[in-house]
């Protein structure tokens, strides 16, 4: 009989865990964060900045973990998300909900040790994916997104409340450029994964008004999202090349979105998809250079 | 034809390349010429983003022609604003028609040889003004010697974008296989030269 030593139980467990938190994601949701931080151009304070990296990561963590712990049951049916460790039972749904659980009140307890504004607005972001997104809207309407993208929004309203000490316009158009911006990546998402969402009976925009209606979004809300990340970048007052930078980026972008409409292939909606995730990981790479 | 990580790796620094000169490359000079190479590095980020998301199965689509116009005409117009100011005007008419000329002859199904022939004279033209001009005014001590490297990256890129829009109207020059295999060189070789000799010059 072979017993497995602590440590390699802890290993698997970590490997289990880690697509939990769906990474990628995560990742761009604190590069978010970091971006709205920096782009006040406040004297950087390394442990506040770590502090709020920290503190981010385990908020945004323990959501998606708190999100997967729910949707374990439509996950199973979804061919895209069936493997994972909560859906296919590798891991025990009451462990996930407890480390989701922590993982979350370590986040936002730090956050509000932090600062207490900045603190609500990482709670506020961690509610209204977990509560209102999650468990209440996401398989009743296909307008649950909005509340996703507000949430998905939190982290860099967060980040410049940190450095400012207060909501200012600023905050609030880069809030709108993210949540602009999530309907442009989570639609041509629904778009490719339709039969999926179909299978566990979530409601998309696809399914629910028709292709042309999801595109046309898609095609607004980026504009939308070009508009706002535009304003914040001129009120920030970063240099004329980022500017222009931003401003080729966005063309891309605004491109891209129109092709989708036009031309309504998977290649174009492909396209649009991984070039929104590039769009928005320069666009902030672009406004944390203020702080330098 | 699969692209490789090297082709995707030599796309990224051309990006990278592409993104500097936006930024920090082009700061110095007046508004009209800003435009002008804001324009075609930024058709050029664009393209080298765009073929490491898609691949090469992107060049096939028609819209390859035009875009392929866009850099030539959007280079050679800034050189000419900033060094031949007699010239601006009517230049300016010739990239606004020249670029209607591509967009139409592509837009509207033709038999005869009409787009190939616009696409030979517009792409010729551009061609020759960032290839000579460049090299003139630093033979002439105007500009530096170094700035004849933008000439060098204009005759690469010039002809990168000739193959490729003879390859798209349907008279290749080269096999498909061989133009896609050097395409990622090229385009790097070609940025490189072009900031290169903004740069130094």
């Amino acid at each position: 009989m072979s017993v497995q030593s602590p440590i390699v139980n802890q290993k698997s467990k970590i490997k289990l865990y880690w697509p939990l938190i769906k990474s990628s994601q995560t990742g761009l949701l604190l590069a978010t964060g970091i971006a709205g931080y920096l782009s006040a151009g406040t004297p950087i304070g390394l442990l506040t900045l770590l502090g709020m990296s920290f503190s981010l990561f385990f908020a945004i963590s323990g959501s998606t973990i708190m999100n997967m712990w729910y949707d374990r049951d439509i996950d199973a049916k979804m061919k895209r998300t069936h493997k994972r460790s909560a859906a296919s039972g590798e891991l025990n749904h009451k462990e996930v909900f407890a480390v989701g659980m922590s993982i979350s009140i370590l986040g936002m307890g730090w956050a509000f040790i932090i600062a207490p504004l900045y603190g609500l607005v990482v709670f506020a972001g961690w509610f209204f994916d977990v509560v209102i997104y999650t468990l209440w809207l996401k398989r009743r309407t296909a307008w649950s997104i909005v509340w996703g993208g507000i949430s998905g929004a939190m982290p860099i309203l967060a980040g410049r409340v940190l450095a400012t000490g207060h909501i200012d316009l600023v905050g609030i158009l880069l809030t709108l450029a993210i949540l602009f911006w999530i309907p442009t990546h989570t639609l041509t998402f629904s778009i490719k994964f339709r039969e999926d969402y179909g299978n566990a009976g979530i409601p998309t925009f696809p399914s629910t008004y028709g292709d042309t209606f999801t595109r046309a979004t898609i095609t607004v809300s980026s504009i939308l999202a070009a508009l706002a990340i535009g304003w914040a970048s001129m009120l920030i007052g970063i240099s004329a090349g980022y500017l222009r930078l931003i401003a080729v980026l966005t063309a891309g972008l605004l491109l891209l979105a129109f092709a989708t409409f036009q031309v309504k292939s998977e290649r174009a909606n492909f396209g649009l998809f991984k070039y929104a995730s590039l769009y928005m990981l320069s666009s902030m790479i672009i406004l944390a250079m203020k702080a330098f | 034809m699969k692209m490789t990580t090297l082709d995707r790796l030599l796309l990224l620094l051309t990006v990278f390349l592409a993104a500097y000169q936006i930024v920090v490359g082009i700061d110095n000079l007046s508004t009209e010429p800003i435009i002008a190479y804001t324009i075609a590095f930024g058709v050029l980020l664009l393209a080298g983003l765009l073929l490491i998301i898609l691949g090469f199965e992107v060049l096939d689509s028609p819209v390859v022609v035009i875009v392929s116009t866009i850099i030539p005409l959007a280079l050679s117009l800034g050189l000419i604003w900033e060094h031949l100011a007699s010239y601006r005007t009517l230049y300016l008419i010739f990239t606004i028609i020249g670029f209607a000329a591509v967009t139409l002859t592509r837009a509207i199904p033709m038999q005869n040889k009409l787009p190939t022939i616009t696409i030979a004279i517009v792409h010729g033209i551009s061609g020759v003004t960032i290839f000579l001009l460049p090299i003139l005014l630093s033979v002439q001590g105007i500009m530096k010697p170094a700035f004849a490297l933008v000439g060098i990256g204009g005759a690469l890129i010039g002809l990168g974008g000739l193959i490729l829009s003879f390859f798209r109207t349907g008279h290749p020059v080269f096999s498909k296989e061989t133009i896609l295999r050097v395409f990622s060189s090229l385009l790097l070789l070609a940025t490189i030269f072009f900031v290169a000799g903004f740069k130094l010059g």
